[in-house]
């Protein structure tokens, strides 16, 4: 691969201290993030997957440093961007956006569209505000809505178009990268369909870098350059979209896929699930050595001792399993 | 009948008979600008033992046609025409009396959240005991050993214990499996899941529809599973039913609506399907523009605003169910497609 990281993440670690019982008179840590690392390069689509609560939307927030690291480094243009304070963050701010899920909740129910687009022009003094409506009204085209809807509000839109608006809120910025946190999850198919086809546009309209954070695994095959794989806080592996589907490793990353449905009937009735047992453990107490040997098909003592190494296996596919990089088949 | 572990034997094929047999069933909503109609004439049916799945995106009235069915719509919805025969009975004449003999027991009833459907101050076993007390007239202890039954039969592991644990104290996979269990509790013919898996993760929902799947062998029942995701039921109903702006559109056994799919309204939600053989950055083929709201029906068929093989006709009149392919099992509510199939049918022999 000859593209340059854009971003690189080292040793990432996030915790969060909670406190439990009905006084909360018990303290806990929740181990969110440990021991992260991986690069995302300039003009791809990275994305994350993984249960829920496995840690990567947590990921997504704490590279935009939304929440502190407890430990690690992530280097954006040179500078660990997660050590800066909130005023020197602020030039970083503005090319590195964020998508949320819930389109309902991420607009101000009282801004029309246009403030809401305008309002990150002006505070980043991107335009003057003589020019701003007609940069609004580029936004809006850009993404695909008319520039009558700059004068309408939230609730007039459908999830789609305020899925929209939050993409041309994000480009506003004139970003490098932007974060997609489970950016289409709340949308019908039909229109999740329009919303990656204008993702994909518009990442090769402004050579945009996508984190992309999702659980449908169909979508991510679709849009993804490469994938990474969470379980419970770390990665199980991280690999180009045609290894990991075609050459999947992890045991983990194995049962993940073979858990999906496809579109077909006959296959569907046919096909022998690989049906992981029981639930996510609790991050507050993850599992020692390799987290995943409570669910693992295939775990080994030292499995439950040691915590894995993050290893290339092949060029450009790093997993972390003892049975793996043992070479046993797995 | 009961058999040593309670359950009731059931046919386990289909036999063509009709347990639900829906018609031309209305549903309306009280707006601010009037009455606006979100379910428009819905006819739909479920034979014993057979696998129904409904399909169609938010909106499209698949969850009020059913909750309908049980008297379980808000005070602004109302049934306005229409019947629905249950096991030879009409439920929307039936007393409220009689309405609560079937709803929990000869319908069991599996909604999306079960954070908001279970009772969070309630232990799991006294949940799963008042069906039983209610609708079969068990004892407390009966019922609570009923319930230890339930939860095994729905892979909880050590149910006994789990019978005094409250909602919270059990992850969302295990919740949804004592809402099954609570859905299953007196042996319903007919069990109704509201997008059961839609709040899971991947391999939660596998393991979900796995469950509801060998629970259908085991017992027999019916069921509907009402879901967004037509490549999740791929493998589990006998036929779909495609749902758009409140009405069907398609109607077809599970093979022929994947391999011949009809309605275009059908092809479209297929295609925007990812397929994992897809190459990157492929356009996703998408349908364009939104569902239509409650109270702005178009005149003609409710999906010409964004079909892509609009004709006149369709603005001006709604077109029905018609049989197409052998038997009429295959059923689409399309001008166009209705025509091209005709003409496919008379072309060989003319």
């Amino acid at each position: 691969m000859g593209a340059q990281p854009l971003m690189r993440i080292e040793n990432l670690v996030k915790h969060f201290h909670v406190r439990l019982g009905a006084f909360g008179e018990r303290s806990a840590t929740v181990h969110a993030l440990d021991d992260v690392n991986f690069d995302i390069l300039e003009g791809e689509t990275l994305s994350l997957v993984g249960e829920s609560g496995c840690g990567k939307s947590t990921t997504g927030f704490t590279l935009l440093n939304l929440h502190r690291a407890t430990e690690g480094k992530v280097i954006y243009q040179g500078r660990n961007i997660v050590e800066l304070d909130e005023k020197a963050m602020r030039p970083y701010r503005r090319q590195l956006q964020i998508v949320f899920q819930d389109p309902y909740s991420t607009l101000n129910p009282r801004m029309t569209i246009g403030e809401a687009v305008g309002e990150p022009i002006l505070f980043h003094k991107l335009a003057t505000k003589a020019e701003l409506p007609e940069k609004i009204s580029t936004l809006l085209a850009d993404v695909g809505l008319p520039p009558r809807f700059a004068s309408r509000y939230p609730h007039e839109l459908s999830g789609g178009q305020r899925q929209r608006v939050a993409i041309a809120r994000a480009l506003a910025c004139q970003p490098k990268f932007i974060v997609c946190d489970e950016a289409i999850s709340a949308l019908d198919v039909s229109v999740q369909a329009q919303i990656i086809n204008l993702l994909l546009d518009l990442q090769q309209k402004y050579g945009l870098t996508y984190l992309f954070i999702a659980h449908d695994l169909a979508v991510v095959r679709h849009i993804s350059d490469r994938v990474g794989v969470m379980y419970l806080g770390r990665l199980a592996e991280l690999a180009t979209r045609e290894d990991l589907f075609e050459h999947p490793l992890h045991p983990y990353t194995k049962a993940l896929l073979s858990a999906v449905p496809e579109a077909d009937p006959a296959h569907e009735r046919s096909r022998k699930r690989q049906i992981l047992q029981g639930d996510v453990p609790s991050p507050l107490s993850p599992p020692s050595g390799c987290r995943f040997h409570t669910r693992c098909p295939i775990a080994m003592d030292v499995c439950s001792k040691i915590v894995p190494d993050w290893r290339e296996a092949r060029p450009g596919h790093m997993v972390a399993c003892h049975a793996v990089t043992e070479g046993l088949p797995g | 009948m009961m058999m040593a572990n309670g359950m009731r034997p059931h046919p386990v094929t289909n036999t063509g008979e009709r347990l639900l047999d829906v018609k031309g069933l209305t549903i309306e909503i009280d707006t601010r600008r009037g009455p606006a109609t979100v379910v428009d004439g819905i006819d739909l049916h479920v034979d014993h033992g057979e696998t129904l799945g409904i399909v169609g995106e938010s909106g499209c009235g698949k969850s009020l046609t059913m909750l309908s069915l049980m008297r379980l719509l808000p005070n602004k919805i109302k049934v306005t025409k229409g019947e629905a025969n249950f096991a030879g009975r009409d439920l929307q004449k039936m007393s409220n009396a009689d309405l609560r003999k079937v709803r929990g027991g000869e319908v069991g009833f599996i909604f999306q959240d079960p954070m908001t459907s279970l009772n969070p101050v309630m232990r799991i076993g006294q949940q799963l005991a008042e069906p039983l007390i209610y609708h079969r007239g068990m004892t407390k202890a009966q019922a609570r050993k009923r319930a230890g039954e339930l939860l095994r039969l729905v892979g909880i592991p050590g149910p006994e214990e789990r019978l005094d644990a409250y909602p919270h104290e059990l992850s969302g996979g295990m919740r949804q499996r004592v809402m099954i269990a609570i859905g299953l509790a007196c042996n319903p013919q007919l069990l109704i899941a509201d997008e059961p898996t839609t709040a899971l993760d991947v391999t939660i929902q596998a393991q979900i529809v796995d469950l509801v799947k060998e629970l259908r062998d085991k017992l027999g029942m019916s069921v509907v599973w009402i879901t967004h995701d037509l490549a999740l039921i791929a493998g589990l109903v006998d036929r779909i039913n495609v749902l758009y702006a409140g009405t069907v559109v398609e109607d077809a056994p599970v093979d022929a609506l994947f391999a011949n799919p009809s309605h275009p309204y059908t092809q479209g939600l297929l295609a925007s399907i990812p397929k994992l053989t897809d190459e990157r950055s492929a356009r996703l083929s998408s349908i364009g523009g939104t569902p239509p709201e409650p109270g702005r029906r178009p005149k003609g068929c409710p999906f010409a605003p964004r079909c892509p093989l609009v004709e006149q006709i369709c603005h001006d009149r709604v077109p029905s169910l018609k049989g197409i392919g052998q038997a009429g099992a295959h059923r689409v509510a399309c001008f166009v497609a209705q025509r091209k199939l005709e003409a496919a049918s008379w072309a060989p022999n003319r």
